[in-house]
Parts: C-alpha cells; sequence; structure tokens
C-alpha cells in the first residue's frame, strides 16, 4: 500500500538534511509504527508524505498504491486515500467543525467524483461516529479545535478519520497530551477502523499507545534512517533499555 | 480664515453645476456656508491622508461603468417594504406601498415642504454637530443640495423591514440623497440598504433614535467596480437606546463611509461594523468612524474587517472619544485586515481620547496573510487551496457579520459573500 524507497529529505530554510534515506512499506490492513528518539525524523517523515510546505525531497520515492504520492498537492495525497492525524491540530476561529467536516468529506467525494452528501445524510453519519468518541453536539457547533482540550483535539482527529475513511492513516504522536482514560478512546477509535485493508503508520516516542494500538511490525528511527525493524517485542525492548543500546548496536 | 485658492477654487467648481433647492432655505444656507468655509478636501488634509478625496472633488462624476452582471436581488426572501431609487431618484412604479411597514414614510422633498416639523428641525441638525471637532465637507454639501431622500418616522415597533435599494443604470448619474430618521421613545425599525447607487454617490443619513428606541441597519453596498461612493451616517442616540449599524462592500473604485455616533444619554448602546472584500489597484475603501460618548455606562463597538488582495487598499480611521463625566463607558474597537497577497496595503488610524477616569476602553488593530497552518490543515484534509482560501477568507470575516442582530439578514450577506469568492478566479 504505501512504499517509501530511499526518502531523502532537507529542510528548505536551513539547508539541513533531516531523512537520509527512508524505505519502509505498510501492506494493507496491517499496523506499523515508527518509534525513535526526538529529532529522528519522524514528524518530518509524516509531513511530507502529506504535503506539507517548508521540505525538500532530495532523492527516492513515496507511492500510494503506486501513485507517487511526492507530486501531487496536499488535497490530491487525502483524495488519494492518505490521512494525517495531527500531533498538534490546528484552531480555525471561524469555521464550525460541522462545516469543516462536510467541507472535507465532499470535497474528496467530489475529487473522486462521487455524488456530495445531502445535509441530512452527513448528519446522520456524523452524529452515530461522534457518539462513538464521545464527541458531543457543542463539540460539532464550535469553530474547529478552539477551545478544545489537548483530548478532544486528538478525538476530533480521529472523527475526521472516521469520516473521511482513508485508505492509509498516519497518526503522529497521538498520544501526546493524552491521559490514560483518553488514550484509550482514541485507541479504540482507531481500532475501530482497522481491518478493511487500511493500513496505518503509527508515530511515538512510548510504547503504552501500542498497548493499546497493537502493531504488526515495529521500526526504530535514529537520525532519518530507520535502523531496525521488528515485532511488537521491539517496542518492549524500547520501553525497558531506551533507545541508546539499540541505536548504539546499529550504528 | 480665507481658504488656500487651490480648495476654493476646486469647492467652486464642484458647486457650479448646483443651485440650492427651495425647501429648509435657513438649513440650505447654513450648509452652503459651511462648505464654503472649509473648502472641500485635499489629501494633504489630515483626515484624508489615507484616502485621496480627488474623485469626490472633481465638478462631474467620474465615468463608471455599470456592472455586467448584475447580483440577484439581497434579501428576498426577507418581508420588507421596498422603496426604490434609479441612479438616486425616486421610482414609484418600482417601489412598494411604504403603508406596509408600519412607519411614516414621506418622501424629503414632501417633508421638507409640508409642515413636518420633526423632519425639518432634524434636517442637517446632527450633520451641523458632527462637523466638530472634524471638517465633514461632503456632508454639508450634501445638506445644502440634496433633494432626493426619505423622511422616515417610527412611532412603534416597525411591522417590516424598509430597504433603500439603489438601482443604478446611468454611467454618468451624481445624485446626493439626504434621510431622516425618527425613533421614538421606545420605538423599533429596521433599514437596509442595497446596491451603489450611482456613478458617484452622496448620502447622508441622519438618524435620531430616542429614549429606549432601537434602531437596526444593515447595508450592501454592492459588488460594483467602477462606482464612487461618499457616505455619511450621524446618529444621536438616547438613554436607553441602541443602535446597529453594519456594512459591507466588495470592490468600487472609491468608497468612503463615516459614520458619527454620539451618545447622550445613559445606559445606550451603540454599534458599528463593516466588511470589505477588495480585490485589485482600483480598490479604495475607507472607514471613518467617531463616536462620542457623553452619558454614563454606555457601550460601544466597533469591528471592522478587510479582506485585500491585488493591490486593494483599505483604510480605518476610528475614533472613541469619553467626555468628561461620561464613567462607566465600555468602548471597544477593531479593525483587522486579512492581506492575501503582497501588493495590498491596510492603513488604520485608532483612536482613544478619554476625559472620563473610570471607563473600560480597548482598540486594537492587525495586519495579516492567510494562516497557512490553517490552510495546510484544510488541504491536508482533502479541502482544495482555492476552496479552503475562501473558507478561511469567510471565517475571517464573520466576527464582522456577527454583530448583524438578525440571523436572515446575516446569512444571506455570508452566501452573496460566499457566492463571490466561489465564482472569483483564482489568484
Amino acid at each position: 500500500m504505501l512504499e517509501i524507497k530511499g526518502l531523502k529529505v532537507d529542510l528548505e530554510e536551513e539547508d539541513k538534511s533531516i531523512l537520509k534515506g527512508v524505505d519502509l512499506t505498510v501492506e494493507p490492513g496491517k499496523v506499523h509504527a515508527i518509534m525513535g528518539p526526538n529529532g529522528s525524523g519522524k514528524s518530518t517523515l509524516s509531513y511530507v508524505l502529506s504535503g506539507k510546505d517548508g521540505y525538500t525531497v532530495t532523492g527516492g520515492t513515496a507511492t500510494l498504491d503506486g501513485v507517487d504520492l511526492l507530486d501531487m498537492e496536499p488535497e490530491e495525497r487525502a483524495a488519494a486515500g492518505l490521512f494525517l492525524a495531527f500531533q498538534y491540530p490546528v484552531e480555525i476561529p471561524g469555521v464550525g467543525n460541522m462545516t469543516f467536516l462536510r467541507t472535507a468529506v465532499n470535497a474528496q467525494r467530489k475529487a473522486r467524483g462521487q455524488d456530495e452528501l445531502s445535509a441530512g445524510d452527513f448528519l446522520k453519519v456524523v452524529r452515530e461516529k461522534a457518539k462513538a468518541l464521545q464527541i458531543d453536539a457543542d463539540m460539532l457547533k464550535r469553530p474547529v479545535n478552539v477551545g478544545f482540550s489537548g483530548g478532544e483535539k486528538k478525538r476530533n482527529e480521529i472523527l475526521q478519520m472516521a469520516m473521511l475513511e482513508p485508505k492509509m492513516c498516519i497518526l503522529d504522536e497521538t498520544d501526546s497530551g493524552l491521559d490514560v482514560d483518553a488514550m484509550k478512546l482514541v485507541a479504540d477509535g482507531v481500532n475501530a477502523l482497522r481491518g478493511e485493508g487500511r493500513g496505518f503508520l503509527v508515530i511515538t516516542h512510548y510504547q503504552r499507545l501500542l498497548d493499546h494500538i497493537k502493531p504488526d511490525v515495529v521500526h526504530i528511527m535514529s537520525d532519518g534512517r530507520i535502523i531496525k525493524s521488528g515485532g511488537p517485542e521491539l517496542a518492549l525492548e524500547v520501553e525497558h533499555n531506551g533507545y541508546t543500546d539499540i541505536v548504539a548496536e546499529e550504528a | 480664515m480665507a481658504l488656500p485658492k487651490v480648495k476654493a477654487d476646486a469647492t467652486e467648481a464642484r458647486l457650479a453645476g448646483l443651485t440650492l433647492p427651495d425647501t429648509v432655505p435657513d438649513a440650505r444656507q447654513a450648509a452652503l456656508a459651511r462648505v464654503s468655509a472649509m473648502g472641500l478636501p485635499h489629501n494633504r488634509d489630515e483626515y484624508w491622508r489615507f484616502t485621496n478625496p480627488r474623485r469626490l472633488v472633481q465638478a462631474d462624476a467620474p465615468h463608471a461603468k455599470v456592472p455586467a452582471v448584475q447580483d440577484a436581488p439581497l434579501w428576498d426572501d426577507v418581508d420588507r417594504v421596498k422603496i426604490v431609487f434609479v441612479d438616486g431618484v425616486f421610482d414609484a412604479d418600482r417601489s412598494d406601498d411604504p403603508e406596509a411597514a408600519g412607519l411614516e414614510i414621506m418622501q424629503l422633498s414632501d417633508a421638507l415642504s409640508t409642515d413636518i416639523s420633526w423632519a425639518k428641525d432634524l434636517y442637517g441638525t446632527l450633520e451641523t454637530r458632527g462637523q466638530k471637532p472634524v471638517d465633514r465637507p461632503f456632508a454639508a454639501l450634501n445638506t445644502a443640495m440634496a433633494t432626493e431622500g426619505l423622511a422616515i418616522r417610527a412611532t412603534a415597533k416597525a411591522a417590516k423591514p424598509v430597504n433603500l435599494i439603489y438601482d443604478r443604470e446611468s454611467e454618468d448619474a451624481d445624485p446626493l440623497l439626504h434621510t431622516l430618521i425618527k425613533v421614538d421613545a421606545g420605538a423599533e425599525m429596521t433599514l437596509l440598504e442595497t446596491g451603489a447607487g450611482g456613478a458617484r454617490f452622496s448620502s447622508v443619513i441622519e438618524i435620531d433614535v430616542g429614549e429606549g428606541g432601537t434602531f437596526h441597519h444593515v447595508r450592501d453596498q454592492g459588488r460594483d467596480h467602477e462606482r464612487t461612493v461618499v457616505t455619511h451616517c450621524f446618529a444621536q442616540v438616547a438613554s436607553d437606546a441602541t443602535f446597529k449599524s453594519f456594512t459591507l462592500s466588495v470592490n468600487g473604485a472609491l468608497a468612503r463611509n463615516e459614520c458619527i455616533i454620539d451618545i447622550r444619554g445613559d445606559d445606550a448602546t451603540a454599534h458599528v461594523a463593516g466588511a470589505c472584500v477588495g480585490d485589485g489597484k482600483d480598490f479604495h475603501h475607507d472607514d471613518t468612524i467617531f463616536v462620542t460618548h457623553d452619558a454614563v455606562n454606555c457601550e460601544s463597538r466597533q469591528v471592522f474587517k478587510k479582506v485585500l488582495r491585488n493591490g486593494a487598499t483599505g483604510v480605518f480611521q476610528g475614533k472613541i472619544l469619553v467626555k468628561d463625566g461620561a464613567q462607566k463607558t465600555d468602548g471597544y474597537q477593531i479593525s483587522q485586515s486579512l492581506m492575501l497577497d503582497d501588493d495590498s496595503q491596510f492603513l488604520a488610524k485608532p483612536e482613544l481620547e478619554i476625559y472620563a477616569d473610570d471607563v473600560a476602553c480597548s482598540h486594537g488593530s492587525t495586519s495579516g496573510a492567510i494562516d497557512e497552518t490553517a490552510l495546510f490543515y484544510l488541504q491536508s484534509r482533502g479541502v482544495p487551496r482555492k476552496q479552503a482560501t475562501d473558507l478561511l477568507t469567510l471565517a475571517f470575516l464573520a466576527e464582522s457579520l456577527q454583530e448583524i442582530e438578525d440571523d436572515t439578514l446575516a446569512e444571506a450577506l455570508r452566501d452573496r459573500l460566499a457566492g463571490w469568492l466561489e465564482r472569483h478566479a483564482t489568484v
């Protein structure tokens, strides 16, 4: 599904190399986790895949179902089925959450040549999915993420994911700023979307999110490269021994 | 004090084609004397530093093509009484029966030539008072020369809003309209204005809101690229009364909208707000506001938002004057611009002048580009960049539209703005 080969990326403004040749393949229906110390390039990878400005790709490829992602506008990548759950969801004053969701859903449907959802149909679906994530009517009415708590923002990300039904989901440190209960709620939301051939790339510092979202494969990223891959036991190893040993071992 | 020759000449040239109408001769003579004494402005005058008044001063109206595509009538689903002026001349055939509004409505010329004392008393009175401390010569010119307009009196709660519709058919029409409004104690009315009015349009509205009265004003100056317009609203607000005014403008060679509010009774409220969208080097929009607090425990708000692109210019000059003794004043003023490119400019002059010691007044002014982080967030959810920009632009304007009391009226303006943005070619 998601295939990244030899991806090299520089920061545009600082002329600094962040990703130094990343190879990664996420198969349909699988959950891959990327762990790694601060500054290893995990978030950069998620931004580059989703098309954020400020990065220059200097080598390699990234494709989704064989289609080149790196050539597309962010909205085209979204319509192709890529979704990024932000580490820091953005506040948009003046735009209602519901308007935002409907605009996004219908923009993607339009891009794929599907009919737009009627207001009634949309409302039905959104209410049902919001309920599962304990998102109340008030949160749907308020401006996007404005005045939301950390947990509410992350739940709102998962609601967007549930509404947009992407093929490939990237979760960038979705556990940051969450208490245990909130993490469980978010994880349940993610788990409900597993299957149906959907791929996941879960970026995290800590093993605890992976207790709730069980990964098939765990990768360790350091200094812009994936230095080790393995099963879920690799995450436990990190939890016990930290990154230093693995990094030293692979260096 | 003698005027500089260049001003005196320009003023004389502007007045040359006009004759003083017969009605209310004293008020008109006095207004003419004010114009001659002040002279019409040039852009070295402090009050016209950001807006060159040349198009307003020149003897004949600057030629202005009528837009090829006219917008559909606004507020068609609102039950209202329409009074139509075509190039500044009342058109009875296209107008509704004014009786239906539950107000006393007369043509200005009738009100001033019959013995209607309130109209004669009000004519030019608030304008004269509004000339201090800043000269407003175009308003005095209007008082001297205007013949068209209405005299409206609300004696109770009006049944329907009155919609003055200013159609434009001529490329050279240069009308002056003067409207008088008296809201009696406890009475309530809504005035709607739509349309550009003329190739060069001058409007003065004098509004007297009595004790506990309510006056709502919502204005859409249209999307008209070449027109020139100068408007003045002079309001006096009595105790417990409410005055609220909102203006939407899209494009136009020059618009100068002045609103002069005099809060004279305790516990009164006065809000004035505006949204404008300007596109192109030929766009110049100026909101000039002067709110005077001369009573205790009153609240005033000024909320102005401008979206500018392709070299457009937006101006805001807003002042809150709190007089000695106007304690417990709550004054608020915000002016913000959203610049969609590097070529546009926003010039703001926010002012507070406070002589009372127990007040809460604040003002702010910002200029900024579109929020790239929000833009990327929307795009990452599949919203195309152009659509995302429009959504953020509307969100920026939303705060000013929230100042409109009636949601139905506001919603129609929101839809209209969305339509304009959607049709606009991608920049």
